[in-house]
């Protein structure tokens, strides 16, 4: 019951906080694979600015819903992108309206050169790419150009990830644990990133490492067995000992020391389904 | 005949109101295998013409013959259907093991002089020993590497009969059997009703076997390796074992009913090496039914009737008036089967044994979907 | 010595049939995991085509000079909308269920030489050969004929256009790409199932396009010829790598070699076994280089 008068008090005081409407609106997001349920019904708002973290334990529900949001896996409900329902969208469809995705495992065409990786991003039509941009941030990926990007480290990779999302004049980037598996310098350079992005762009960070999460979100949803188990500021949530390890099973205060390594999955685990979805 | 046995695919379990309704029908209804197995146990003294299905009456040898092809056909790809529809194994090699059946009986007949009860016997432990060996190879591999691997398989047998090595296959033309060798009372054109009493026995037998192994605990294993196999083997099941007793299981039923062939057709064809031979099988399952008790010995029965009984119609008065746009495309049954089989894949997922089903569901709105039926968006 | 150059060079000829096949083959499968069944029967489609438009149907085609060219292109336009034909009407309606891809590929695989059988009859047809491409030439002492060297050339040209496309267009990117992740893709908004689209059109066109030259080699056309010549295709699909453009032509010009010498110098047929043989091995020994993504 608390929990219920928590979360209904953070809602709050996050619509008093967000003044403008939100620009992602998901309602009752259900995600079925291979017969089973693995999203019972997901709520969550972007904001119009900043960052919205997604958080909760391992095997909770976050790349799937994530994936649930795009498109790419099948899912019934309610996405609305800046008021425009998206749920009949092909993926394609839905991310040319603007949208950038980093997803979990980088995504990147490891066959392909940096800079082939780069111009499958671009959209034909979505105006100039902003090169620019992406080679300020991550200079880099200039002298990496014609190397495949196989043969780059994680955190290369997950360079070439973030600047495809940067490429395009997009509304909205999604970013799916973008510093997992990454050195602590590269996690730092990785949030750096994200945090000028959403200086411009709101970005939904799906993201374990909570010292990452206290550094970009401002307003986060937890996803426990497929739900929303809460929503509200970011802050409130990490200051908020009993609450951090009722929804994300960690302990509070030291969040640096948070593993960036998966435990193995569990069999069962949603992330073993999503693994064959 | 619990659900839980046969959940999915059979015409008798679901439809509860239905029962409630025609309860007397349902339980006549239920007695129909018994009454078709009579009226086929009679049908070679039936001389009962059925105008347009057969050419003359049902008794006449010629007659008999291609309804024992039928049946044969009808329990090949029940047996084939033991790999495709109950433990999701897509061979393309299912030839190989049925032609082993054929050629070294046969073979064994022709050039060891053994009398055929012997070289039966010998013809299906080749089967046997062969499926358990190669499937022992190709279930090394899953998904559609297995399928490959066993059509390479297969392919390699038939390029080795159709080299006819020494002598022995016959090559291209294949080889007749000896009369001499065989039973005096399975030779000849008159004695065609005891053949066709074979094929149904052998088709009764493949029922009763491929129905008595679904149901076992064996058949509940490959009924969760067809659904997932990685969640078997978390049960801390191997998968392997299980499916190489369905690979060897359904190759001895192909060489037992290459033996039968045998006999029927009087020689070894080296047609019945070639992977069409395992496609067309295949076709006859899907065209029937994967997965369902009935569906795979229909589809076996209409294909080998279209196949055989088309040609002949598309030569009769009535589709020779046509223009030669229809006329052309219906005297090839091949072309009609391939266009039907297609058909039966988008238009009825499940095949032909669910039309009465579909049609029910269609009259009565109220009736419970079936889970199955549902498309995947 | 003037054996083996006309076993080699007939080997290459073979080859480049194959790889013909194979390519479309091997696209189709890296992209769409769509093993495609039909393949041959475009073969064949195209060799019909050929055959018919250059018997003098066509006007303007005919069995010599520039009407054998318009032939042949005639031949490969219809196999290529064949491939598409098949594509969006067989294909797509398909996407979300792998088996019955594969299965209805199956059954277009039946129909489409049965419904040629129907019309032209299932015997093998005299394929019209021009003068100028049935003759020999001499090389090393040995008599070869002429139309190893124009599929071999067909294969070159199509290998390097191929690679000129992937590499240098943009829906040659996306293929590349779609071979490696199809829904990272769309997730970076380009609409993958026009790449299918295309991909089979390609595939289509260079089957149809060796059906055509096929007939100059065979000097025959028949029904069932595209659909023999798959299993071969297969294997050089495998041994090369599914998706594998480089990989194709190596396995085309290895079997095709392997295939000539070992029926030549062994027992005929042997050679066929072995390339036979040589699959399933291939397959055991790196399972997951054919079925990572599908198992």
């Amino acid at each position: 019951m608390n929990a219920n008068a928590n979360a209904n008090a953070n809602i709050n005081a996050n619509a008093k906080a967000t003044a403008a409407p939100p620009l992602l609106t998901v309602r009752g997001l259900k995600v079925v694979v291979g017969g089973r349920h693995i999203l019972h019904g997901v709520d969550l708002d972007v904001a119009a600015l900043g960052t919205t973290a997604l958080l909760g334990r391992n095997g909770a529900g976050k790349t799937t819903t994530v994936r649930g949001i795009l498109g790419l896996v099948p899912r019934t409900g309610s996405v609305r992108l800046d008021g425009e329902e998206t749920v009949h969208l092909a993926t394609h469809a839905l991310v040319r309206r603007g949208v950038g995705y980093a997803p979990e495992d980088r995504g990147v065409f490891a066959a392909l050169s940096v800079a082939e990786n780069l111009r499958l991003a671009e959209r034909p039509g979505a105006g100039e790419p902003a090169y620019g941009l992406v080679y300020e941030l991550f200079p880099e990926l200039r002298t990496r150009a014609r190397q495949a990007a196989g043969t780059l480290s994680g955190g290369q990779q997950q360079m070439v990830a973030i600047a495809r999302t940067l490429l395009n004049g997009n509304r909205l980037i999604i970013a799916d644990e973008p510093t997992k598996g990454l050195a602590p310098k590269v996690v730092a350079e990785v949030a750096r990133v994200l945090e000028r992005a959403a200086e411009t762009v709101p970005v939904l960070l799906v993201e374990q490492n909570l010292a990452v999460v206290r550094r970009l979100a401002r307003y986060c949803a937890v996803i426990a067995d497929g739900r929303t188990a809460h929503r509200g500021p970011a802050a409130g949530l990490l200051d908020d000992p009993d609450a951090a390890r009722r929804l994300l099973g960690v302990g509070h205060a030291h969040p640096h020391t948070q593993p960036h390594a998966r435990p193995p999955a569990h069999p069962g685990t949603v992330q073993d389904q999503e693994a064959e979805a | 005949m619990t659900t839980a046995t046969e959940p999915r695919g059979n015409a008798r379990t679901a439809d509860p109101h239905l029962a409630g309704r025609a309860g007397p029908l349902r339980r006549a209804t239920r007695w129909w295998p018994a009454a078709l197995l009579a009226v086929l146990l009679v049908a070679p003294y039936s001389a009962l013409p059925l105008p347009g299905l057969l050419d003359g009456p049902i008794g006449s040898p010629g007659n008999l013959q291609l309804l024992a092809l039928c049946l044969v056909f009808g329990a090949l790809a029940t047996g084939y259907d033991l790999l495709l529809g109950r433990t999701g194994l897509l061979s393309f090699g299912h030839a190989l093991y049925f032609a082993a059946g054929t050629y070294v009986t046969n073979t064994v007949m022709l050039e060891a002089g053994l009398p055929f009860a012997a070289s039966a016997v010998l013809g299906l432990l080749a089967g046997v020993a062969l499926a358990a060996l190669l499937g022992a190879v190709s279930l090394r591999v899953s998904g559609i590497g297995f399928s490959m691997v066993t059509l390479a398989f297969a392919q390699a047998g038939s390029i080795l009969v159709q080299r006819d090595p020494g002598g022995v296959t016959g090559g291209e033309e294949g080889r007749a059997a000896p009369a001499d060798r065989l039973p005096a009372s399975l030779v000849g054109i008159d004695h065609t009703a005891n053949l066709y009493w074979i094929a149904l026995a052998y088709l009764v037998l493949v029922l009763a076997v491929v129905h008595w192994a679904v149901r076992s605990p064996t058949g509940r294993v490959w009924e969760g390796i067809k659904e997932n196999e990685r969640r078997v083997e978390m049960l801390g099941l191997r998968p392997y074992g299980f499916k190489l007793i369905a690979f060897v299981l359904a190759g001895t039923l192909a060489a037992l009913g290459g033996i039968v062939y045998l006999l029927l057709t009087g020689g070894a064809t080296p047609q019945t090496t070639t992977s069409d031979f395992t496609l067309s099988l295949l076709v006859m399952v899907v065209l029937g039914g994967s997965g369902t008790r009935w569906g795979p010995m229909l589809g076996g029965v209409l294909y080998t009737w279209a196949d055989h009984r088309l040609g002949d119609l598309a030569g009769s008065g009535a589709v020779a008036g046509l223009p030669a746009v229809l006329r052309v495309p219906l005297s090839q049954p091949l072309f009609l089967l391939g266009a039907l089989f297609v058909a039966v894949i988008y238009l009825l997922p499940g095949g032909v044994v669910r039309l009465p089903r579909r049609l029910r569901a269609a009259r009565t709105p109220r009736a419970t979907p079936d889970r199955e039926e549902a498309p995947a968006p | 010595m003037s054996t083996v150059v006309l076993l080699v060079l007939t080997g290459l000829g073979l080859g480049a049939l194959y790889f013909l096949v194979a390519s479309g083959l091997s696209l189709i499968f890296g992209l769409m995991d769509v093993l495609n069944f039909a393949h041959g029967a475009l073969m064949s489609i195209g060799a019909y085509g050929t055959w018919w438009a250059a018997s003098g149907r066509l006007p303007g085609a005919g069995p010599g000079g520039l009407g054998f060219v318009l032939a042949v292109a005639f031949g490969t336009a219809v196999g290529t909308a064949a491939a598409v034909v098949l594509e969006l009407a067989v294909i797509r309606p398909l996407y979300t269920r792998p088996r019955e891809q594969i299965l209805a590929t199956v059954g277009v695989g039946l129909a489409v030489p049965a419904l040629l059988s129907a019309i032209w009859g299932a015997d093998a047809r005299p394929f019209p050969a021009p003068d100028a491409l049935s003759g020999t030439f001499g090389l090393l002492g040995a008599q070869v004929p002429l139309n190893r060297l124009v599929l071999i050339a067909a294969a070159v040209i199509v290998l390097i256009a191929l690679k000129v496309f992937l590499g240098r267009t943009r829906h040659g990117l996306v293929v590349r790409a779609g071979v490696e992740d199809r829904a990272m893709v769309t997730a970076l908004g380009t609409d993958v199932r026009k790449a299918f689209t295309l991909v089979f059109a390609i595939g289509g066109a260079a089957a149809a396009l060796g059906g055509a030259i096929g007939g100059l080699y065979f000097g025959s056309v028949d029904p069932e010829q595209g659909t023999s010549l798959l299993i071969f295709a297969f294997v050089v699909v495998v041994m090369g790598g599914m998706g594998s453009l480089t990989g194709a032509a190596l396995a085309s010009v290895g079997v095709g070699l392997v295939q000539q010498f070992a029926n030549y110098y062994t027992t005929d047929g042997l050679g066929d076994l072995a390339v036979v043989v040589l699959l399933a091995a291939l397959l055991l020994v790196r399972p997951r280089g054919l079925t990572g993504r599908l198992a």
